[in-house]
This record gives structure tokens, C-alpha cells and sequence, in this order.
């Protein structure tokens, strides 16, 4: 059967001999070639996900998105009343519940992103098994979504905060130290991203961990200064190496530092950056391998 | 054969599935494996058996293996094969949902795969949130979707519904919605799976006429089915692959001729001891299919009855009386005798879920001795749930007959015919 437009071009022959192929499928690529053109050949895809987390999830109830912000505030209440009010772990002179929304919104935006990272080759196979995208994505735009919520709830921090100082009751007063907001907030989200990923990667080989990362990420929430600040643990205590050596704590330090002022050695972000960057080498390497053979498996 | 440039090259390409190992899924067999490997002592998670079955050793399984094919711009590419013969795994690789083991595939220009429609749709959002999602993980741009969203709601029909959220869409719209969003996909390339033509009849249509026009506006279509019919009409080139391997490929008629000739009537008996991979959906799937002489003495003969019998599970559907089989009996021509379904004379047989065996007989002394097969569709509550094409066959032989003459005769039908002889004058002398 002859091609009616049978006068093509003549160079179209040589051409197809070696030319340029635009998908080249082979067996292996190496675990670093990212190839970041292709994510952001799919950004309108990011950000179509982007859109459906925050629009779906609240769908349905009645307060809607008015939970991003009840979330942290009935959680830092809770903590007020348990371990600042009771357990007299808070930082005096500082309203207990400004005390704890400081690390609750981190944290929660920490933990959640490292739990929908893990779980996105699991809750993304339908899927997965159907069409190509580039399989980095989910984990990027449930990121992407997280930081959004993040950044409504700090927006509602600040309100809040300022609420205690017109009514005159705490002077607050955060200093040059807000300028670090932006890095905490990416050192956070390359820890969490990096840490997500390399679940996500074990997950698929060791169904196990799907139960287990739930309760780590809680455990690790008391390793981290988010229900006492750092300063309460005395310098001789058997646990404090281990809070040091949590790479997040230097990040709710610093969350705290930044939102209230209280005293941080910021020197100790060092350690989180670093930590950081072999987290998330390794997450993109383990997560490439899983997600390949991962098709084959489900 | 210059002139068309090359948009698809497939060179060498394997898969291997590794069976047995991917099963380990607990942390304790690795660490078991990991200290039995340090002592030297043999792997506890090793099932038993293996080490002694040299055919288990690795338990490696090939679904593909050395397979080679070009495409130029403009061709429409037929892939047959029996089920298992890896036109899933091929269809898979091409799409990029699972990479080769070895070789390589190059493709040209924007690649579209159609395994699924309305892949991905989230049941809270509406019908026009929905098209932006699914446009955009079937890799259209924003910019496309938005220039084609009106085209889209029209094709779809369903203009009215299109901000009502997904959830509350019948199966039907669900399926046309999201036919009509990868309708308007422009690849270069376009990969569709035959799964996308289960649907009713006007779907099927549908479906068939895009891909008609796919291929006449010059883009380039590969096309995995088992419908040979569909071949035919639609494609110029025909890839038969055959245990993993190519078998033969080439012009159309040459290669379904081949295939179909074949696929001879030896196999008659199917039997899916997985659910999994039976034909079928969630609703309803087939389990055995069998057709025997009746009674069975072994062999068919163009005397005796031949019965057709299949057990079928239903699964959900819970109107049993609205489960309906039909078969086709063909030829070795594709040519269908005749058709027949189960609400023929069972209107109240009650199919609720649970397995049932049904059969029928074609009486014997009726057809022409020759090669045949059986189509077979299973409707619900008259919605087509799935078909299977050829699944199973038939030889009858020739009938031993008196007389000079032992070859074929011509016609489809062969039947004892009375003839009849009286003298009407007595010829002149």
C-alpha cells in the first residue's frame, strides 16, 4: 500500500539513516541522568496534580480549605495544653500555642511530604502500569502541593502572631532571622524529598515498610526539638547526641529561631545541607532503580 | 523504498521476567539470604526444588527475545499473536511503561500509547478538571487542551454533565469522555491496544474511525489486536509475533493469511487457571472453553454432533439474568456461519455470580468439513463485557464417500441431500 504523499522530501531517507531520535528506549541509563528536560517537558502535568491535590482532598467536607489551617492550630493546641501548659517544656514567655504552631508546621509539612513520597509508586501504579510520564513527578507535585499548604499556613502564622501583639499580651518580635525562612523552607524539602524517595524505592521491594514508615516518622518527631526546644535538653543528656545528630533539628531550630526570635546557632545547618544533598543523591539513585523494574512486579 | 523516513526502530529487543525472586518481599528472607550466603550455607528462601530442577534454575522467562521491525512515517502496523505470544510486552515497551532487557527502540516525534482510557480521572473533580488532568498525563500541553476543550466536550456528547464531578458519571460517560480527550491527542506516533475497543458498538466505531483517520492524515499507528477483521481494513503492514519472536512479517493479507492458516483447529480446549489472565473484566471472566465430538469417541467426524462448552465465572454482575454469551462459528476464511447466544432458549436461566458451564451443540451432518472457530462475546444487561476472537477450534475431516471423487467440496454447508429421480417421458428410440 503506497503513501499518496509518496514525494517526500529527499533528504527525508538520509535523514531517517541516522538523524535525530527523539525517545531512545534502551535496557539501562544510568541511575544520574536525570534528564530534567523531560520533567520540565511535563511541568503542565505537575502542575494539573498540583491543582487536583489541593482541590480533591477537601472536597466533600464542610469546612474545606479552611482545614489547612485548623490542621497545625488544633495540633499546636493539643501541645500547649499537654506539654507546654503541663509538662512545662515550652520556652517561658512565649505564648505556648505561638510556641508550637513555630515547629508544628514545619514538622507536619516534613512528615507529610516524606509519607506521600513513600507512597508514591504504591498509590500512583494504576497509572504507572498504563502511561509514560516521567515517574518523578507525583513525588514533585505532592512536594509542590505541600509547600503550597505550608506557605498558607505560615501566611496565617503571621496573623495570628500579630494578633498577640496588637492585643498587647506578647510582644512579638521576629528579627533579621526571617530572612532565613526561604532556605529552612527548600533544606526542609530536599531532607524530606531525598528521605521519601528512598522509601518509596524500599517500599517496592519490602512491602513491610509501608506499615513501619508510619510510626518511624512519628518516633522521629520526638528526636526532633518539636515538642521541647533544644535549649531545654541539658548539653550532658544521653539523648541530646542524638537530637544533634537528627539532621531536621537544625531546621525546626531554625523554623523557631526565624518565626520568634528564640536563640539558634545557625551554624548547624551546615550539617542538615549536607546531610541533605546525600539524602536526596540517593533517594533520586534508589528511586530510579525501583521505579524501573517496579512495572514488572505490580 | 525510500521514501518515507523511519519513525519507529525496534532492534533486537528482549524482555526477561525474572519469576520467583521479585516474590521475596520481606526484609527477614533478605537478611536470611544475606547470612546463609555468608556462612556458605545453601539460601533458606530458595523455594524447594529449585536447586534440583535444572529447569527452574533462575526461573527466567523470556517474553520477548531478538525481535527487529522498522516503521515508516504514515504506516499503519498490525501486531497478531496468540494470547501470551507478547504483544502486551511489546505494546509495553514501545509505551515506556516497562524498559527492554536488551536491545533498543528509537522512535521519532511526539509518541502518544492508548493502553487505557480515562486513565487516571479523579472522581471528585468535574468532567472539565478532568480533561486538563487526563490531557496532560497523556503529555498534551495546556495550551493544546485549552485550544481543543470545546472540540473535546462536543465529541464526548456529554456537554451538560462536563462540571458535574466525575463520580457521578456512568461507566459509558466515563469511557466516552475520556475516548474523546485522547481523540484529540496529535502524536506523531500512535500506539493503541485492541482493550480499547471493547466497549458497545457505536464506541467500537468510533475508535475505528480514528484510527482510519489517524493513518490518512499521514501519522503513524501501530495496532496490537486480535480482530482480524479490524486488520485488514486498517493496516498495510502486518508483525506476527510468535512466542516472543517475530514469525513472519509483511504485506497484510500474506502475514493474517499465515497466521489465521495456522491457528488451525488443533487446539480445542482452553483452560485459565488464573483469574488474573483469563479473558474477561472485573464483571465477568471466562474460565475453560472446549469443544468435543459428541458423543466423545475422540475424533470429529462430519457425522456427529459437536459440542461447545465454556464455564464462565461471573464475579459482580448481580442481575444473572442479564448475562448473556454469544458465539460465533467461522471458517477458515473468517467468514462467520452462523451465531448464536445463550437467551435463545434459556431466557430465565439465572448466571448470578458463581461459575456456570454452558454449552450447545451444532448437529452433526451440516457443515462442510473443514477448519473452525469460535468468537465469542459476553454482554451484561446488554453492555459488551469482553470478546475473544478464535479461541478455540475445530477440524472436521472429510467424510469418507463413495464414489471416484475425495476432494473438497465447494459451499460451506454439506448435508445429507435427497435426490430424487422419476422418468417424465420415455426417450425416443
Amino acid at each position: 500500500m503506497m503513501k499518496e504523499e509518496g514525494a517526500m522530501t529527499p533528504e527525508g531517507g538520509a535523514h531517517a539513516a541516522e538523524g535525530h531520535w527523539d525517545v531512545v528506549i534502551e535496557p539501562s541509563t544510568p541511575w544520574w541522568r536525570l534528564n530534567l528536560g523531560e520533567i520540565w517537558r511535563y511541568r503542565d502535568l505537575l502542575a494539573e496534580m498540583v491543582k487536583r491535590d489541593l482541590t480533591a482532598i477537601y472536597k466533600q467536607t464542610i469546612l474545606g480549605p479552611i482545614w489547612v489551617l485548623l490542621q497545625p492550630l488544633i495540633t499546636s493546641l493539643m501541645f500547649a495544653v499537654i506539654f507546654g501548659l503541663m509538662a512545662r517544656m515550652a520556652l517561658p514567655g512565649i505564648p505556648p500555642v505561638l510556641f508550637y504552631m513555630s515547629a508544628v508546621m514545619p514538622w507536619s509539612f516534613f512528615a507529610g511530604v516524606i509519607n506521600k513520597t513513600a507512597a508514591t509508586l504504591i498509590t500512583n501504579a494504576p497509572l504507572m502500569t498504563k502511561v509514560y510520564f516521567p515517574r518523578l513527578i507525583p513525588p514533585l507535585s505532592s512536594m509542590a502541593s505541600s509547600a503550597f499548604t505550608f506557605l498558607v499556613q505560615l501566611a496565617f502564622f503571621f496573623v495570628f502572631a500579630a494578633v498577640y501583639r496588637i492585643s498587647g499580651s506578647y510582644a512579638w518580635a521576629p528579627g533579621i532571622a526571617l530572612l532565613a525562612l526561604p532556605l529552612l523552607i527548600i533544606l526542609e524539602m530536599l531532607l524530606a524529598l531525598g528521605t521519601g524517595l528512598i522509601v518509596a524505592a524500599l517500599t517496592t521491594k519490602y512491602k513491610d515498610l509501608n506499615f513501619l514508615i508510619g510510626f518511624a516518622v512519628q518516633l522521629l518527631m520526638y528526636m526532633s526539638p518539636v515538642i521541647f526546644p533544644l535549649a531545654k535538653v541539658a548539653p550532658d543528656s544521653p539523648v541530646r547526641p542524638l537530637l544533634e545528630a537528627n539532621p531536621i533539628t537544625p531546621v525546626i531550630e531554625g523554623f523557631r529561631g526565624a518565626l520568634l526570635g528564640t536563640a539558634m546557632d545557625w551554624s548547624t545547618l551546615w550539617y542538615s545541607a549536607i546531610c541533605a544533598s546525600v539524602l536526596l543523591l540517593a533517594g533520586l539513585a534508589l528511586f530510579q532503580r525501583a521505579e524501573r523494574s517496579y512495572a514488572d512486579v505490580v | 523504498m525510500e521514501q518515507e523516513p523511519l519513525m519507529v526502530q525496534v532492534q533486537g529487543v528482549g524482555k526477561r521476567y525474572r519469576l520467583g525472586t521479585t516474590n521475596r518481599q520481606q526484609l527477614t528472607d533478605d537478611v536470611k539470604a544475606w547470612t546463609a550466603k555468608l556462612l556458605g550455607r545453601p539460601d533458606p528462601t530458595v523455594p524447594v526444588g529449585a536447586a534440583v530442577d535444572p529447569q527452574r534454575i533462575g526461573e527466567d522467562f523470556w517474553a520477548l527475545r531478538n525481535v527487529s521491525f522498522e516503521v515508516r512515517r504514515g504506516e499503519v502496523v498490525g501486531i497478531v499473536g496468540h494470547n501470551g505470544a507478547g504483544k502486551s510486552t511489546m505494546l509495553k515497551l514501545l509505551s515506556r511503561i516497562t524498559l527492554p532487557t536488551e536491545g533498543t527502540i528509537k522512535m521519532r516525534g511526539k509518541v502518544s500509547s492508548l493502553l487505557e482510557v480515562g486513565t487516571g480521572f479523579h472522581p471528585e473533580l468535574t468532567g472539565r478538571d478532568n480533561i486538563y488532568l487526563n490531557g496532560a498525563i497523556l503529555g498534551m500541553r495546556k495550551a493544546e487542551v485549552n485550544a481543543k476543550l470545546d472540540e473535546i466536550i462536543a465529541f464526548s456528547g456529554i456537554q451538560h454533565h462536563i462540571d458535574t464531578p466525575v463520580k457521578r458519571y456512568s461507566s459509558g460517560m466515563r469511557v466516552r469522555l475520556g475516548f474523546a480527550i485522547a481523540a484529540h491527542l496529535e502524536p506523531e506516533i500512535l500506539i493503541i491496544d485492541e482493550v480499547l475497543s471493547v466497549g458497545d458498538a457505536d464506541f467500537q466505531r468510533k475508535s475505528m474511525g480514528k484510527m482510519k483517520d489517524s493513518a490518512a492524515s499521514g501519522r503513524t499507528v501501530l495496532f496490537v489486536s486480535h480482530n482480524m477483521t479490524a486488520m485488514r481494513s486498517l493496516c498495510s503492514r502486518v508483525i506476527w509475533l510468535d512466542n516472543g519472536r517475530v514469525r513472519m512479517q509483511g504485506p497484510t493479507e500474506d502475514v493474517v493469511g499465515a497466521y489465521l492458516s495456522n491457528f488451525t483447529a488443533d487446539q480445542t480446549e482452553m483452560v485459565w487457571s488464573e483469574l488474573d489472565t483469563a479473558p474477561g473484566n472485573d464483571m465477568v471472566r471466562l474460565r475453560s472453553a472446549r469443544v468435543r465430538p459428541d458423543p466423545d469417541n475422540g475424533t470429529f467426524s462430519w457425522d456427529t454432533d459437536v459440542l461447545f462448552e465454556v464455564c464462565i465465572e461471573n464475579l459482580k454482575a448481580d442481575d444473572g439474568r442479564h448475562l448473556n454469551i454469544n458465539v460465533q462459528v467461522l471458517n477458515n476464511d473468517q467468514l462467520v456461519l452462523f451465531a448464536t447466544n445463550l437467551r435463545e432458549n434459556t431466557p430465565d436461566a439465572d448466571l448470578g455470580p458463581g461459575i456456570h458451564k454452558v454449552r450447545f451443540a451444532i448437529p452433526g451432518k451440516l457443515l462442510n468439513p473443514g477448519d473452525f472457530r469460535f468468537n465469542l462475546m459476553v454482554h451484561y444487561q446488554g453492555k459488551l463485557q469482553f470478546q475473544t476472537h478464535s479461541i478455540i477450534g475445530f477440524t472436521l475431516p472429510e467424510p469418507v464417500r463413495k464414489g471416484a471423487w475425495h476432494g473438497k467440496r465447494a459451499g460451506l454447508f454439506q448435508f445429507p441431500v435427497t435426490w430424487q429421480h422419476e422418468r417424465t417421458s420415455a426417450g425416443d428410440q
